[in-house]
């Protein structure tokens, strides 16, 4: 299968796990939103939380294993990625959300506060993919 | 099946299928923000996402509770606000200088990759100096 195939099965299977978790917990998917409720102030519900993490790191584990390949290569100098997760860490937070956060469960619920944010952070993410190919 | 397994099911089936997309691999993430030599796969688990989300969100909504709570948790706010946009806009610089943003970066990086652990300890400190930010608007 292409991996066009793939990528539509994965993002099925992403979108189900977000209609589980929203059926189940009545929460939304966001992946920035779950991590950084749990930092000071951490919120009251922790155990969902918890257990949805560790089945996500778990695959990462199982990954290792039977599909290292899934796991890409960095695409910057780990100084430059470590600014990444500086700006990723900041700006999820004071953005309200991320590709799962605004742009599934966002998207999904039809909300234009996600939209607006979706179309920002691809265009400046777009924007620094060519600034960094050009340097 | 109770709620802690539910949460760990549900958590390792996003996992798998960001694995499975190719969403852990931040050439591919690259790849759609490249304008200039544009790889549609994002696009492809978007629309995938997103044909099951659309329909399942509306549906569930309806019901008067989830199955192990006894309330919905929605965002509420609805302003397009300047942190929204300003947030949103530092967050695409950081997601497409590495290509990660949190869910891929969390399961590579809890399969040994050292930039991924790099790009979560970092991430934890931007999220932990956000959270110490007197309250921007």
């Amino acid at each position: 299968m292409s991996h066009w195939g793939l990528a539509l099965i994965g993002g099925v299977m992403i979108g189900a796990a977000s209609a589980l978790l929203l059926v189940t917990h009545g929460r939304i998917a966001g992946i920035s939103g779950i991590v950084g409720s749990l930092l000071p102030p951490a919120a009251q519900a922790v155990r969902w939380r918890i257990g949805f993490l560790a089945g996500f790191a778990a695959t990462g584990l199982v990954a290792a294993v039977v599909a290292p390949h899934a796991i890409g290569a960095a695409v910057v100098p780990l100084p430059l990625v470590a600014v990444a997760g500086l700006l990723v860490g900041f700006g999820t937070r004071l953005g309200g959300g991320c590709t799962s956060g605004h742009g599934v469960c966002g998207l999904g619920r039809l909300s234009l506060r996600s939209l607006v944010a979706v179309v920002t952070f691809i265009a400046t993410g777009a924007i620094t993919v060519t600034i960094v190919g050009a340097l | 099946m109770s709620s802690l397994v539910a949460a760990i099911v549900t958590g390792a089936l996003f996992g798998a299928g960001l694995l499975l997309s190719g969403m852990t691999d931040p050439h591919r993430v690259v790849g759609f923000l490249d304008v200039a030599h544009w790889d549609p796969t994002l696009a492809f688990v978007m629309g995938g996402a997103l044909a099951v989300y659309v329909p399942a969100y509306r549906r569930i909504v309806r019901q008067s509770s989830p199955i192990f709570d006894g309330t919905f948790h929605l965002p509420v706010a609805r302003a397009v606000d300047r942190r929204l946009v300003i947030g949103a806009a530092i967050f695409g610089v950081g997601w497409g200088l590495a290509g990660y943003c949190p869910g891929p970066g969390l399961v590579a990086a809890a399969s040994g990759s050292s930039a991924a652990l790099v790009f979560v300890a970092a991430m934890l400190a931007g999220m932990f100096a956000q959270h110490r930010m007197p309250n921007m608007r």
